[in-house]
């Protein structure tokens, strides 16, 4: 039987049969490069050349001797190129698109992070390059727009739907049924049809990988627990990788965003008001009514504002090997101002979710023990949603002058 | 039984007409009268969509008909019941098609023995492969429905034989690449492909995607038994309302 990536009865690849034989090509071509050791020693050199890798294992001892408990080190994906480990998996896509011979990338992206790594990888390599991007997550991330067109790639506003990541995703996958061809979906989290879980997933495992091996020399011994903040899941199941087969626990945030009981959230795995089902190609928990309509998501952190999960997450909830929590709007907003104050670390909003679950537990542990928190991404290039999210006085002046002078 | 539903109608006909209509858009009432009028116009068959939020297979004017759908309340249980009270009214086959999460979250064998209890006659799924449809074929079976299921130019030869041999009713063949709604070129490579198409099964041959005048339809006797329209429909409706459909699908003939 041909494997479809089921796990635990999640996953599968639910595509219209236009779309079959693509799949099956990017399935061989993704098999030989993974069983080829040339392409991942080709990988890490090229993550350590044009991004940032290794990137550091930051110990933050400030915040450790603040919450009194276990020592907290930080996973520092914010150094990529780029600022979020998103590059990881774009920049691997990348190399198959060439196998392929391809000449085309669409992607959708959310808080807009995928989006540019997206562009940066096209203008490497000479692809030509268009994003889908909601319309309510283009006002959002202006700026990410910006870098994306001055980096050759075309940002289509998607009207339809939510106007957010998931209806992007259903735009770039209209497109790619016309134009496959040509054209390869750089899909930018680890959900979809069978293989992208698994393929993303073995992309961001070199976070994992680094971070055991740095762990390990500063500590001599496992952490107890890591955490990751899960919007698709990609960086959570990048980390974890490194630790599924050690007794760590692996603890995945979600957006609870004004809480789990308000209906605005983007909780899949610890709220009530998902169910398992099958939609944009994949079967998992989805937030969804009993008719099978998605619903609408809310989270501070556009990149974590969607309505599915990594079907492989939701199998380590099936099996428990990962914990997963959620934090809400709020306790974000403090997280990212705590760990600003106190480490001058900028973490990116859908970091700052695991780092505000960590701040609720590390208290607990004891102080020989220790935990990593994957800093998924930077928060300085979301300037204008931090400022808001802090409703920063300043701030707001000086965007009222900014248009006035722009105006003038 | 659809299948010789369609054989038999052939003999009469040289090409069958299937038509597509979103339930719900612009309402249910507007739905029926569509239903009314079609039928009554000459069609052979039709195809009822449950509005999904998520319908990736569906081009502009389909999807922002699923979506306004939805924004105006449409549920499954309506469709449900809109459905059966159609199949009891008209005599021609009613299908329902729709994405696999409608089905999945019914319950397939529920949803199964719904249609089966409704009238209805059989169902295309798009985003469900036969790899997938272990369960939906074991419940279609057993409610004696026709799972219809799709070729695409991009299907290599051995698969559509593979398709073929569970497919049921007749076979969906997608005309091109792309989203519903975007034009066809009705042209040499079509008719090869449909050649393909014929070469692998002894079922049934509808065409669908871009096809939207009598030139088309001309294009395809001889070479398909049904021809499908989906989109050419919705936006006349949108355009003319009712009686510009009425008049379109008369001028087919
Ligand atoms: C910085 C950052 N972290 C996390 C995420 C969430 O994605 P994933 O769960 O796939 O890591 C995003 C998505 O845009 C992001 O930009």
């Amino acid at each position: 039987m041909i494997d479809r990536g089921y796990h635990s009865g999640f996953g599968g690849a639910f595509l219209p049969e236009i779309l079959v034989a693509t799949f099956e090509e990017l399935e061989r071509v993704f098999r030989e490069a993974k069983g080829d050791p040339a392409f991942w020693r080709e990988y890490t050199d090229l993550m350590s050349t044009y991004s940032c890798r290794p990137t550091p294992l930051t110990y933050a001892g400030n915040l450790t001797r603040h919450f009194g408990g276990a020592r907290i080190y930080i996973k520092r994906e914010d150094l990529n190129h780029t600022g979020a480990h998103k590059a990881n998996n774009v920049m691997g896509q990348g190399l198959l698109v060439k196998r392929m011979g391809k000449t085309r990338v669409i992607a959708e992206t959310g808080a807009g992070q995928h989006g540019v790594a997206t562009a940066t990888m096209a203008a490497k390599f000479g692809f030509q390059c268009t994003i889908y991007m909601g319309e309510v997550d283009v006002e959002r991330q202006r700026p990410n727009v910006f870098w994306m067109e001055r980096l050759g790639a075309q940002v289509v506003p998607v009207r339809e739907g939510t106007r957010i990541l998931k209806d992007a995703i259903n735009e770039a996958f209209r497109d790619w049924v016309g134009n496959m061809d040509t054209t390869h979906y750089v899909l930018g989290t680890a959900c979809g049809p069978h293989p992208y879980p698994e393929m993303v997933s073995y992309f961001q495992s070199i976070i994992g990988r680094e971070a055991r091996e740095q762990i390990l020399e500063r500590e001599e011994c496992m952490p107890s627990r890591v955490y990751a903040c899960v919007g698709g899941g990609s960086n959570a199941m990048g980390i974890f990788s490194g630790f599924l087969e050690e007794p760590v626990e692996l603890v995945g945030v979600e957006a609870g965003g004004k809480g789990l009981r308000s209906g605005r959230h983007a909780s899949r795995l610890c709220s009530a008001d998902a169910s398992v089902g099958v939609a944009q190609g994949y079967k998992t928990y989805f937030l969804q009514n009993t008719d099978g309509q998605m619903l609408e998501t809310h989270s501070v952190a556009a990149g974590l504002d969607y309505v599915g999960v990594s079907p492989l997450l939701a199998h380590f909830k099936e099996n428990g090997r990962v914990r997963f929590e959620a934090a809400t709007d709020q306790e974000v907003v403090e997280a990212l101002a705590l760990t600003m104050r106190m480490e001058g670390l900028i973490p990116a909003l859908e970091s700052a979710h695991a780092f505000a679950q960590a701040f609720k537990e590390v208290s607990e542990l004891s102080r020989d023990e220790a935990v990593i928190i994957n800093q998924s991404g930077r928060g300085d290039k979301d300037i204008f949603t931090i400022a808001d999210a802090f409703e920063d006085p300043a701030w707001k002046d000086f965007i009222r002058k900014k248009a006035e002078k722009t105006h003038a | 039984m659809l299948e010789a539903y369609v054989k038999e109608r052939r003999k009469e006909r040289d090409i069958l007409l299937m038509t597509h209509i979103v339930l719900g858009y612009p309402s249910f009432e507007e739905s029926h009268n569509l239903v009314k009028t079609m039928v009554e116009a000459g069609v052979d068959l039709m195809e009822l969509q449950i509005p999904f939020s998520e319908p990736i297979a569906d081009g502009p004017v389909i999807l922002h008909a699923n979506q306004q759908a939805l924004a105006a309340g449409a549920t499954v249980k309506q469709c449900m019941d809109f459905a059966g009270d159609v199949a009891r009214s008209y005599p021609i086959p009613f299908l329902f098609m729709s994405y696999y999460n409608i089905l999945f979250k019914y319950g397939v064998e529920r949803f199964a023995e719904e249609m089966n209890r409704r009238g209805l006659k059989g169902a295309i799924v798009p985003d469900l492969p036969p790899e997938e449809a272990n369960g939906y074929l074991r419940a279609m079976e057993r409610f004696g429905l026709d799972p219809v299921f799709i070729f695409s130019p991009t299907t290599p030869d051995t698969r559509m034989g593979e398709i073929a041999a569970v497919g049921r009713g007749f076979i969906y063949c997608v005309a091109r690449k792309g989203v519903t709604g975007l034009d066809t070129h009705f042209t040499r490579q079509l008719e090869e492909y449909l050649a393909r198409c014929r070469r692998a099964t002894s079922l049934p041959l509808a065409l669908g995607f871009g096809v939207k005048n009598r030139t088309d339809i001309d294009f395809l006797r001889g070479k398909a038994d049904i021809a499908i329209i989906g989109t050419q429909t919705i936006r006349l409706m949108d355009e003319g309302g009712i009686d510009a459909v009425r008049a379109f699908i008369e001028g087919l003939r």
